[in-house]
């Protein structure tokens, strides 16, 4: 029997084939719908969460590639969405439809934990997620609100 | 018909009148004529007789509840309508709670599409909430026993001007619902310098939901007991099944049932596509099923569409004489006497709307026997009306007996107002007798969107000695829109060329606007601004092209052809002007010159000479969506052809404006589609097959060549509210290749510009 650990909680998945997307265990399996599906190629990032604290792209993670790692999705990156990122998102009224937001703040609380002043550069290159209703200046500038708070921290 | 079920992210129409009815006021506007808002009762004890429109009521504990009847999508207009009703009933923002209506045509138009909702709904809200403010008032005036005239709602209590007394809303409610409800005549609107919420921001009502991912959209609805539908479309539009085989896709664990969806027959409308859906017990079981399953198919008439073909028959339509569908003065005569004629085809490939959620729906429907008795349908849907209207007969039901909740839109550009996806849940819930989910992957919405048309648009302009033209003609060749309602229309429908072509603003004696034939082998949808991407193009650039033919800047040139400040006469031209009056929403040149002179004075537009090659400025403006907009691009171009938008600005004037930080997001957004379209958007077809199937050979732009910096400039207005969504689209990619032109001197009369090579020496 596959289990795996999702925002320190331990989950027993029953006969879960191990070539399941981590993705779609932790939408249809767990009920955690708020990582979204996007593309499934690793294409957009929506789906992104930390495994061990690395942005990876659930869609195309392979249940028996996260083993014993941890995993972080949107539900538990802040119990109260208290998450720098989260807070610098509202200040800045980023999300339109949201729908793309948890993947685009995951993304960006993992690039922050390593980087906590992020060039121009930096957020072109680590941001390469898709939002569809284009609210990348307020990505841009969430991020830079973001990374101040952290660097206080 | 039994009683519907609550779902987890809607209510039922029982459910909701029920709870709003326990000791509540409840206001309920009616719509006549679709016009007119009349108020036609307070609570009493048969609530179902009643047509509810705009809808508030408010509890005893002074809750007061509003109802959202249109589809939240990005736009922000979930909160931007209730705000307008909270405004006029003096309430406290804090304490009002959003109900998402169901589809119900009592509402009003709940199609959330073509940029209407504030337009068609400013002052019903307005009126709602002033309707209920009064009869609190008159509550108020009641219990003190003084005139209603010196009770004032005010931050959701009533206060008595002559007295220092006050006295809750939630406490009037017993009072107020016992009142009859005023007439229209009887409300007192607040002046506009009275406004609370409209023109002030606030962050949209799901903001907390979406942070933390509690956020429900159609792909995240569940109901009890359901399986997850993935389907098998035909290749082609309009193939059918002839035979499959499933054995090895009911081999994979998870996967419950596979189920044949007919093909549709007669035009596509919103119905689906047809296919074998395999049934799971998740997403990921049925996508692997699906997959393995081995279909033939019998591919019909479509399975030539091959648009490399398909772009000559557009060219040669595009280049013959058509059917006139604008004309004034005499353009064949001056064109063919004039030694000074300039012409240019512009083309727009197909585009994909591919909204950020794929199309995504639940539906649970009940039987006796072959008889469905009750259909529950939760989805990401843009119009649930159109999702009653398409659910309805293929179900054998009523469309109002049809209940239709709305999840929040992981955005929808057009392409969730086409409810096929609704169809198929239900069908799919009909055969398995319990709720079905269906997913579209990526690759299903790509392959099988009701796409924007393919476009040839031929221009022709003879100008003076000063470089004016004295006549203009323009030529569109496209499949229509009415083709997926009507598969005998062949040629752009009147509302689609009015959107930029008869509506064209330059003041020019001769204009003559004409189309040509174009049958269509897809689906073809409208996506986000409409024939406004293809023709303001072709407008916008054509603009740009004549003033350098002239040796003219382009401004100055815009600003000359935009003509004398005037109203276009809308009868005289044959413009619907979107169904709105004249009056309320002229077509005001003088109001498109006023944008595009602040565009380039906020964007220094004079600096552009000194620009450096490889960097230039471009300028384009337009009506849209009966708001008035220009841009002023700046483009950087390295030598080997990188381009990059270092800076945009818009101006924009949409008339007043209730959620101004919502209406910039739009216009950044706007500025972010737009720049997809430009620099990729192209699908191709080869063999009836749709050759693009995800973000990969699809690309969208990220933070990395969108646009750095987009600088949004908002009109001060008190002028009817116009549309905004879409407004800010058309003007975009001509001021962006008028740019590169400015920067290189390469003319981009084909998009997208991956097509192009832009490096220069
Ligand atoms: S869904 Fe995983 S990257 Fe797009
Ligand atoms: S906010 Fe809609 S896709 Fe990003």
């Amino acid at each position: 029997m596959t289990s795996i650990n999702v925002n320190g909680k331990v989950h027993d998945l029953g006969d879960v084939p191990d070539d399941t997307p981590l993705l779609w265990v932790l939408r249809d399996q767990l009920g955690l719908t708020g990582t979204k599906y996007g593309c499934g190629i690793a294409e957009c990032g929506i789906c992104t969460v930390h495994l061990d604290g690395v942005a990876v792209q659930s869609c195309i993670t392979q249940l028996s590639e996260v083993g014993d790692s941890k995993v972080t999705t949107i539900e538990g990156l802040s119990e109260d969405g208290s998450h720098p990122v989260q807070k610098a998102w509202k200040e800045h009224g980023v999300p339109q439809c949201g729908y793309c937001q948890v993947g685009q703040m995951m993304m960006a609380a993992a690039m922050l934990e390593s980087n906590h002043d992020p060039s121009d550069d930096d957020i072109d290159s680590e941001m390469w997620n898709i939002c569809r209703c284009g609210t990348y200046p307020r990505i841009r500038a969430a991020i830079k609100t973001a990374a101040k708070e952290m660097q206080t921290r | 018909m039994n009683a519907p079920s609550k779902t987890r992210n809607g209510i039922s129409r029982r459910g909701f009148l029920a709870a709003a009815s326990a000791g509540s006021l409840v206001l309920m506007a009616k719509v006549t004529d679709g016009q007119d808002v009349v108020v036609v009762g307070a609570t009493k004890a048969n609530l179902e007789s009643f047509d509810p429109d705009l809808f508030v009521s408010i509890a005893p504990d002074g809750v007061v509840s509003i109802l959202a009847h249109r589809s939240e999508m990005g736009t922000g207009i979930r909160t931007s309508l209730p705000r307008i009703v909270a405004d006029e009933l003096e309430a406290d923002w804090a304490r009002v709670e959003i109900v998402q209506a169901i589809g119900d045509k009592r509402l009003g138009d709940q199609n959330t599409d073509g940029s209407n909702s504030i337009r068609f709904f400013f002052d019903r809200m307005r009126i709602a909430g002033a309707t209920a403010r009064t009869m609190l008032e008159r509550a108020a005036a009641q219990q003190w026993d003084v005139a209603a005239d010196q009770c004032h709602g005010d931050n959701h209590r009533v206060v008595h001007s002559g007295s220092d007394r006050a006295i809750g809303y939630g406490e009037l409610v017993s009072i107020a619902k016992t009142l009859d409800v005023p007439a229209a005549d009887e409300l007192k609107l607040k002046p506009a310098s009275k406004f609370r919420y409209i023109g002030k921001d606030a962050p949209i009502t799901d903001m907390d939901a979406i942070l933390t991912g509690k956020a429900i959209y159609g792909i995240d609805a569940r109901m009890e007991n359901q399986l997850y539908a993935v389907i098998a479309r035909p290749p082609v539009v309009g193939a059918a099944v002839k035979s499959y085989d499933a054995a090895d896709a009911m081999e994979i664990p998870g996967v419950v049932d596979v189920v044949e969806i007919p093909k549709f027959d007669g035009a596509p409308l919103f119905q689906p596509l047809g296919g074998i859906a395999v049934c799971a017990q998740s997403t990921w079981a049925a996508w692997q099923g699906r997959d393995a399953i081995d279909i033939e198919w019998e591919e019909g008439p479509n399975a030539n569409y091959d648009t490399d073909q398909f772009a000559k028959t557009l060219a040669e339509s595009a280049n013959r004489p058509g059917k006139a569908v604008r004309n004034h003065g005499d353009v064949g005569k001056v064109i063919a006497e004039s030694d000074n004629v300039h012409r240019a085809d512009y083309t727009v490939p197909h585009l994909s709307h591919a909204p950020m959620e794929t199309p995504c729906a639940v539906a649970d429907v009940k039987t006796e026997g072959d008889k469905v008795v009750s259909c529950v349908v939760t989805a990401a849907t843009q119009n649930p009306q159109a999702v009653q209207q398409a659910v309805g007969p293929a179900m054998g039901m009523k469309p109002e007996d049809v209940i239709v909740n709305v999840t929040l839109l992981g955005s929808g550009f057009g392409r969730k107002s086409k409810p096929d996806y609704c169809v198929e849940a239900a069908m799919l819930s009909r055969k398995l007798g319990r709720p079905v989910h269906v997913t579209w992957t990526r690759e299903d919405d790509i392959h099988n969107d009701y796409f924007h048309t393919m476009s040839h648009l031929h221009l022709e302009a003879a100008v003076d000695e000063k470089g004016k033209p004295t006549a203009w003609l323009a030529r569109a060749a496209y499949p229509t829109i009415g083709s997926t309602f009507n598969p005998s229309a062949k040629e752009p429908a009147g509302f689609e060329v009015e959107m930029g072509l008869t509506d064209c603003p330059y003041q020019i004696p001769n204009l003559r606007v004409e189309v040509g034939q174009a049958v269509a082998h897809t689906r073809i949808g409208w996506l986000r601004s409409v024939a406004h991407i293809q023709q303001n193009f072709a407008v916008g650039s054509f603009a740009d092209e004549l003033a350098h033919r002239a040796d003219r800047d382009p401004y100055e040139y815009l600003l000359e052809l935009l003509g004398e400040d005037r109203h276009l006469d809308l009868e005289a031209a044959g413009l619907s002007n979107r169904g709105a009056s004249a009056t309320d929403y002229p077509y005001d040149i003088g109001r498109l010159k006023a944008v595009t002179r602040r565009v380039a004075e906020r964007a220094d537009w004079q600096r552009g000479k000194d620009l450096p090659k490889g960097r230039g400025l471009g300028i384009a403006c337009c009506r849209a969506f009966l708001g008035y907009t220009a841009h002023v691009i700046e483009v950087d171009i390295s030598k080997d052809g990188k381009l990059r938008i270092p800076k945009v600005w818009v101006s924009l004037d949409a008339g007043l404006i209730v959620s101004p930080d919502r209406v910039r997001a739009q216009v950044e957004g706007a500025a972010v589609m737009a720049t997809t379209q430009a620099r990729y958007g192209k699908i191709t077809f080869k063999n009836g097959r749709a050759q693009q199937s995800n973000y990969d050979d699809y690309p969208m732009v990220t933070m990395s060549d969108a646009p750095r910096e987009i600088i949004v400039d908002l009109v001060d207005s008190q002028a009817a509210p116009a549309g905004v969504g879409e407004t800010t689209v058309p003007s975009f990619a001509p001021a962006l290749c008028n740019a590169i032109f400015a920067a290189t001197g390469k003319r981009i009369r084909d998009l997208p510009l991956r097509d192009h090579d832009l490096s220069w020496s």
